[in-house]
């Protein structure tokens, strides 16, 4: 083997980057460094004896806490900088693995790590259901190193990576529970959601061998300038590989066959956060990497949207197990993104992040709560339950300020990317899909102010005989102790202020919204990042 | 040599999607494992498959030689391998318990996660 010394020092730094990293370029990977290496470590720790399990718990709080400080020093240098580029093993791109933060992913690692701080404190006061050796918390960490990494990734085959670290992690939260119904929703999600990176990894493998590079900014410059590549059959492979992770109609029903059965933390940690790695995933891959072939694909989108937007919401108007039902908001969620991204225009991409942004502080919020409603009234069965408004005033009037930010209802947070999804829509005359979306949005507030009438407002029930009804999935259902802990309290409400703050006080968060959607509409500060001194 | 290798995947990939439609879970885990080779058997065809010119070079070189195979796609397969091989044993065990647990590999009789269909709320 050659050693490095026989290659000329002219060549070399055509390969590889000789100046020393500046320290603060550290914190680019620090989001994904951190909760990786601390969930090997947690794994490790897991069987020490005695309070082995309060440790792993509290060291969990502590290094996601970090990973959420290096969130807030990686966004606020984005922000401030650009876009940041940091290689692996100091190989310059298109040869080395580049990881890219722009405000878009910088933005979207931010909220993952707050929404993985949150749910681990929620697990602190949570009743689990598995052998006490086996607790959740390294699984959270290292599902956020692969999300975090798929958000911040700038190589196309590194981020099919990522996807697999964050399903590998997922499915070791879902198997967690020896309940029968969680065997069958992991085994339900396992497949179904394997098959979906395995496409997509066969559109990586199709994109490599018709350009030659991984890199993400290298595509943006050159599959545009391409001929004959055939970038409609590839857009549509991502396109159908993204939808299953997203949760798309007609490719979203492992959604609520799976969301219900695990633990309440570990519910809303996926319903925060992986739906929307499938679309953080469209808006890099389809919108910044392929707009002409998204052009070609807008209308099959919008149909896609529009049918996942209503699906969504006709299952709200049926559905009648509380832990279920946030699994149809989020899902008409999804349909709603789609639809900004389907719009190809500023207005549509800046709706989608809006919504994907202000959708993660929601769905966890969401879930939380009403597995909590669910285990207060000590039944899942809209029917059966009741009076929790009487009991838990306060908790109810939260869940109810989440019921309108769901329902997309003004004050709150949903309502700004809706409408501003509607007014682009209208804009090029897709009077239907803004239709879709004020339709799913009308299902929506029906289905959950009738949910919030029948398990909240209606006196409580007699309890029924046991036996009928959806099975209760979890053994704690059963416990019904009836005070409402400061650790279930406290993620709540932080993520209710966020929803509310966002509805509230939107400025900033579509300032920043619309600079990611430039962001990805002229890619050239992105490209510039990775490729100094490069027109694009 | 790329006609037959495409031929090949494309026999994996049609086997396994057949076998993933299936109710039972044994053959959905088999269609599992040859899904991986198939999609990898793909990645393969994206450099260039060549025989006798190693993607090696020798000392004094600095670039490979004219049509040597390009080593990217392999190292890509190399992780490929390890992850559809990780997930495949995962399912595999996986997809044991569920049997030992549920008492079935009948995806169809597998309903506890979605048991009985129930009315919609009527009625306040």
């Amino acid at each position: 083997m050659a050693s490095t010394a026989a290659v000329s020092p002219a060549l070399l730094e055509q390969a590889m980057s000789i100046a020393p990293v500046p320290p603060e370029h550290w914190l680019i990977v620090a989001p994904v460094l951190v909760p990786l290496a601390g969930g090997a470590a947690l794994i490790a720790l897991r069987h020490r004896p005695g309070a082995g399990r309060a440790l792993v718990g509290r060291l969990s709080i502590l290094l996601l806490a970090l990973t959420l400080a290096a969130n807030i020093g990686l966004f606020l240098m984005v922000v401030e900088k650009g876009a940041l580029t940091m290689v692996m093993g100091r190989w310059l791109p298109p040869f080395g693995i580049a990881f890219t933060a722009d405000r878009l992913g910088a933005a979207f690692s931010l909220s993952a790590a707050a929404i993985a701080l949150l749910a681990a404190i929620f697990t602190r006061g949570e009743a689990g259901t598995g052998a006490p050796a086996y607790g959740p918390e390294p699984f959270h960490l290292l599902l956020l190193a692969g999300v975090s990494g798929a958000f911040l990734t700038g190589d196309i085959f590194n981020l099919y990576v990522w996807f697999e670290v964050l399903l590998i992690a997922s499915f070791g939260l879902l198997a967690l529970g020896p309940d029968r119904a969680e065997l069958d929703g992991a085994l339900k999600y396992g497949f179904l959601n394997l098959a979906g990176t395995t496409l997509f990894l066969v559109a990586v493998g199709l994109v490599y061998g018709v350009t030659g590079t991984l890199n993400m900014a290298d595509l943006a410059m050159r599959l545009p300038a391409m001929e004959g590549v055939p970038a409609v059959t590839l857009a549509a492979l991502f396109l159908f590989a993204f939808s299953m992770k997203a949760a798309a109609f007609p490719v979203q029903f492992w959604l609520p066959a799976a969301y219900h059965t695990p633990r309440a933390s570990t519910a809303a940690l996926f319903a925060a956060l992986l739906t929307k790695v499938g679309v953080y995933a469209m808006l890099r891959v389809l919108v910044m990497l392929m707009p002409a072939p998204l052009e070609e694909l807008s209308l099959l989108i919008a149909a896609i949207a529009a049918a996942t937007m209503l699906f969504g919401g006709l299952g709200v108007l049926a559905e009648r197990d509380l832990r279920r039902l946030p699994g149809f908001v989020l899902i008409s969620g999804i349909g709603t993104m789609l639809a900004g991204i389907a719009l190809h225009s500023p207005g549509g991409a800046t709706g989608a992040i809006f919504y994907g942004l202000q959708s993660m502080a929601l769905m966890l919020a969401l879930y939380l709560a009403l597995f909590e409603a669910a285990r207060l009234a000590g039944t899942p069965d809209l029917m059966k339950g009741g009076g929790l408004y009487a009991r838990h005033p306060l908790f109810s009037g939260l869940v109810l300020a989440l019921f309108f930010a769901a329902a997309g209802l003004p004050p709150f947070s949903g309502f700004w990317p809706k409408a501003l999804i509607v007014k682009a829509a209208l804009d090029i005359g897709a009077w239907w899909l803004a239709g879709a979306v004020l339709l799913s949005g009308f299902f929506l507030t029906v289905g959950l102010a009738r949910a919030y009438m029948l398990a909240f407002w209606h006196p409580q029930r007699p309890p029924a005989p046991v036996g009928r009804g959806p099975q209760t999935g979890q053994a704690a259902l059963s416990a019904r102790p009836q005070k409402l802990a400061l650790t279930t309290i406290l993620p709540l409400a932080v993520a209710a202020l966020a929803v509310i703050g966002f509805g509230l006080f939107p400025e900033r968060l579509l300032q920043l919204s619309g600079d990611a959607a430039s962001g990805l509409a002229d890619p050239a500060a992105y490209v510039g990042s990775v490729f100094p001194g490069a027109k694009p | 040599m790329e006609a037959i290798l495409a031929l090949l995947s494309t026999a994996f990939l049609a086997a396994a999607f057949y076998l993933l439609l299936s109710r039972h879970v044994v053959r959905m885990l088999i269609g599992v494992a040859l899904l991986g080779n198939g999609v990898n058997l793909s990645l393969f065809l994206a450099g260039r498959l060549t025989r006798g010119v190693p993607p090696v070079m020798g000392a004094g070189e600095e670039v490979l030689k004219a049509g040597a195979a390009n080593p990217l796609p392999q190292a890509l397969i190399l992780t490929a391998i390890v992850i559809s091989f990780s997930f495949f044993a995962f399912l595999l065990v996986l997809g044991y318990r569920a049997y030992q647990t549920l008492g079935t590999d009948d995806t169809r009789a597998m309903r506890f996660a979605e048991p009985d269909r129930l009315d919609p709320p009527t009625g306040y």
